[in-house]
């Protein structure tokens, strides 16, 4: 047998907290050049750590995420230019401490990135960027730019990036901030004291499909490991557990939240990716908008379902997606079991033609043909309660 | 867990136990750990034939697929069949109840060229040893 794992290896980059997921036991991978936990043991493993974060709460090093600020216009309104040409959802629609998620596209409409934008100030922005597409992102964001009334800052390495994910997210981080969380909407933030540092981000956003915050400290190795062991302490009465990426992309996966390179590309445009409702072709130019103006019209090639598996078998990423005959009509770019349904499920590409809710799709799983249904999506969606956190 | 000492070991992490000219097989605890929740097994069908190296079937986790490949050529003659309704028992008992299948050995005097459990026990401590560096 073959474990897939490749041994950690010093080449990699890692997040101040490596040291402490390593002394903890976790399992490393190679994700995107970072040595990131994929899920530790004594959580339980994956398994158990996609059920605290749906039932109770877990904790994510998210420290490899990038961060790009955009700001310091010397005209009111110069960032948010830059912001609007850059990405396609509407920017101007944000209040101060309000955030979107949004994407980076190239001129044909297809993806650089998917992105959070917050709105931080006045005229000040701050990008959430993917950690794969770092380098990347941060050459477009410079490069289209240029010449623009805007000052553009890499913050990537500057904070460490904590996800306290799961319906007790509220109570566990409330013990150690002055931030009024019940205050905090949905995709929206604030600053205040969080561990006794001072104007930490607190956002109520997440990658889960479940109700969480991400918080923004310092990432010097002292303080990153201080607050990790603080939000554990504060967590304990509530099972908190630390969570890998496994348990990460099963949690998006049942929420049908892109995962860059899988369900978006640079060979995928936003009308195939079903992110028409982020996509805001009326607020006037931006990147890509030409085109997807003229794709709108042209029609669909290929578009994104949510599958479940009838026959035994899951489907996993690349898998082919072939029709009742054999034909290969698309392909599968994200599958795996998903823990909270105790079904295989998986999103895919296939013709607009075959995307009715109850079509039969076979999926090709080493060499044999596995049946599968289109069904609806998100295939999780959580109960929102009123909030009293 | 201990590693049995009448099992014999794979450098891809499959036991093999032999009882006259019948083996069974299955992957090691190490194996099972490194892999996390078992969720899906596919075993060959009784008769087929298994060459030494070669993939026989394959043990899937939440997060990946995992080919396992035959520490011995054979036939099979057996396949645990309780594995399709509980994956899981792979993980709980790996050396025992989570045993995969029973093989009519082609040629028994090629177990003797698999690792003894000592010699297993020093290749999977290199291995942690490599993954912790």
């Amino acid at each position: 047998m073959d474990s897939g794992n490749s041994p950690a290896n010093s080449g990699l980059r890692k997040t101040a907290l490596n040291a402490l997921h390593k002394r903890l036991g976790a399992k490393m991978v190679n994700f995107g050049g970072w040595d990131m936990p994929v899920e530790y043991p004594c959580s339980g493993g994956l398994m158990c750590e996609h059920r605290a974060v749906r039932g109770g709460v877990g904790v994510f090093d998210v420290s490899h995420m990038g961060d790009i600020r955009i700001h310091g216009a010397k005209k009111a309104g110069g960032a948010l230019a830059a912001v609007e040409h850059l990405t396609m959802n509407d920017a101007s629609k944000l209040a101060i401490g309000q955030a979107q998620y949004s994407a980076m596209l190239y001129p044909n409409g297809t993806f650089v990135d998917d992105v959070i934008v917050h709105r931080l100030g006045e005229d000040d922005y701050l990008l959430v960027i993917n950690a794969g597409t770092r380098e990347k992102d941060i050459s477009w964001v410079r490069e289209n730019t240029k010449g623009m009334d805007c000052a553009v800052e890499e913050l990537s390495d500057a904070y460490t990036q904590l996800a306290i994910q799961g319906p007790r997210a509220a109570e566990v981080l409330q013990k150690l901030t002055d931030a009024k969380l019940e205050t905090i909407k949905n995709y929206w933030f604030t600053h205040g004291t969080v561990c006794g540092l001072t104007n930490a981000l607190v956002a109520r956003t997440g990658y889960t499909g479940e109700d969480g915050f991400e918080i923004y400290v310092p990432s010097d190795v002292a303080t990153s490991e201080r607050v990790w062991t603080e939000v554990f302490a504060a967590g304990k009465e509530f099972g908190i557990v630390a969570c890998g990426l496994g348990a990460r992309n099963t949690l998006r996966l049942e929420s049908k939240m892109a995962l860059y390179e899988h369900e978006i590309s640079d060979k995928i445009n936003v009308w195939e990716a079903g992110l028409d409702r982020y996509c805001h072709l009326e607020k006037g130019a931006f990147i890509g908008r030409d085109v997807l103006v003229r794709l709108k019209n042209d029609g669909l090639r290929r578009a994104l379902v949510g599958l479940e598996m009838v026959e035994r078998g899951i489907a996993r990423d690349g898998y082919r997606c072939l029709d009742e005959s054999g034909n290969e009509i698309g392909v599968v770019t994200s599958g795996s079991p998903s823990p909270t349904l105790g079904k295989n499920i998986a999103l895919a590409y296939v013709p607009p033609s075959m995307t009715g809710l109850g079509t039969a799709v076979f999926v090709e799983i080493r060499g044999q043909k596995c049946k599968a249904v289109v069904v609806a999506t998100p295939f999780y969606k959580r109960v929102r309660k009123v909030r009293t956190v | 867990m201990g590693y049995p000492t009448q099992f014999k070991y794979s450098k891809d992490h499959e036991w093999i136990e032999v009882k006259g000219d019948v083996a069974t097989v299955g992957i090691t605890d190490y194996a099972q750990g490194e892999l996390g929740d078992v969720v899906f097994v596919e075993l060959p069908k009784v008769g087929a034939k298994l060459t030494t190296g070669k993939t026989f079937g394959s043990v899937e986790s939440v997060k990946a697929v995992s080919e396992i490949y035959a520490p011995a050529s054979g036939e099979v003659v057996e396949a645990n069949g309780a594995l399709v309704q509980k994956p899981e028992t792979i993980n709980t008992d790996p050396h025992t109840a989570g045993w995969l299948i029973k093989l009519k050995l082609a040629n028994p005097a090629e177990v003797g060229t698999l690792m003894d459990a000592a010699a297993y026990e020093a290749y999977i401590a290199e291995k942690k040893k490599e993954a912790s560096a």
